[in-house]
């Protein structure tokens, strides 16, 4: 996040809350490269409205290649494991519409692991690094 | 010399367009590591071409680069579906070296398979958006299927509208679960099987003739 400077490990873990607001005028790249400069700096990202699949495609592909070994081992993402397409409707799929309304956390790999994961409950464990 | 030329683009163009329908369908193999999705494509290419398609491996991330067999032939009921396999690499949204040092490995080769690694699921992700007409989804029904992986790829398909057909892999083992997979993905047909031990081959056979066909 640009506004948001001088976060140090050693005081705890910073967790940004993105709105539906600012994501949706944001491009979809611009959306990637915010999520990866916000957990490459060690915070956790939680976005209210979520990805769309083709994003989260691009947000996979452009994460392998930034992996480094022993700088950044990649992210863990969770979204509850329900299928938004399949309630759209063909005319919502023929425009290229998608839906995106799932709240997703997003951090470190070797900062974040879950806990627990169903289709309504997510519990995650967050540790410094 | 131009007129020529946009006169043989053109026929070219039409050319393609007649023939597209009767070439084999791209159809790509996906799933997290260690699923079984190589087992599955040597067992499907040398039931019917008698060569494999790539090496096994219990350790992840055997395959590193997407990989295709083409003009697969499969007879069913009298009629031919002519498929290409593209085995593709274990989908994953981490990549630790550390992890390979398990497996007996030293730092250098685990750090250069780490590499090849993070290559190959980028890869995988572009040929889904990109080049693959259908998907064969495989599960190790040993595991829980409610992973973040599984369901950014079943969405991702699903956004492309993409033909799925969801494999319940390794049910030659004691602690499968076909029925765990059927629910965490009930809005697709899920088709059980060993690609280890070819059970239950057939019925794999028949669905992908009545979805790739």
């Amino acid at each position: 996040m640009p506004e948001v400077t001088g976060n140090d490990p050693d005081d705890g873990v910073q967790i940004d809350l993105i709105g539906a607001d600012r994501m949706s005028e944001m491009a979809s790249m611009e959306k990637i490269r915010m999520i990866l400069d916000g957990v490459r700096d060690g915070n956790i990202v939680i976005l209210e409205t979520g990805l769309s699949p083709d994003e989260e495609s691009r947000l996979i592909e452009v994460t392998m290649t930034e992996i480094s070994p022993d700088e950044f081992n990649g992210i863990e993402i969770e979204t509850y494991p329900r299928s938004e397409t399949a309630d759209q409707s063909f005319l919502d799929r023929l425009m290229g519409k998608e839906s995106t309304r799932k709240l997703t956390v997003i951090g470190p790999a070797n900062q974040i692991e879950t806990l627990h994961k169903d289709e309504n409950l997510i519990s995650a464990l967050v540790s410094r690094k | 010399m131009g007129l020529f030329t946009d006169l043989k683009d053109s026929i070219a163009r039409v050319t393609d367009k007649l023939f597209s329908a009767q070439e084999p369908k791209r159809i790509g193999i996906y799933g997290p590591p260690n699923a079984g999705k190589t087992t599955l494509a040597n067992r499907i290419a040398r039931d019917w071409t008698g060569d494999a398609v790539g090496p096994e491996s219990h350790i992840p991330h055997e395959t590193r680069r997407a990989r295709r067999k083409e003009n697969v032939e499969i007879e069913r009921n009298g009629n031919t579906v002519s498929i290409d396999i593209v085995d593709t690499p274990g989908v994953t949204t981490k990549v630790d070296y550390e992890e390979f040092l398990d497996h007996d490995m030293e730092k250098e080769d685990a750090v250069r398979r780490s590499r090849e690694a993070t290559e190959g699921v980028a890869e995988a992700m572009h040929w889904l958006r990109e080049d693959v007409e259908g998907v064969i989804y495989v599960l190790d029904s040993t595991t829980d299927p409610f992973t973040q992986v599984n369901t950014m790829l079943i969405g991702i398909i699903e956004s492309q509208d993409l033909p799925v057909l969801i494999l319940a892999n390794k049910t030659d083992l004691e602690d499968s679960s076909v029925q765990r997979i059927r629910n965490a993905f009930p809005q697709h047909e899920t088709i059980p099987l060993s690609a280890l031990e070819g059970d239950n081959m057939d019925e794999v056979y028949d669905k992908i003739a009545e979805y790739f066909g």
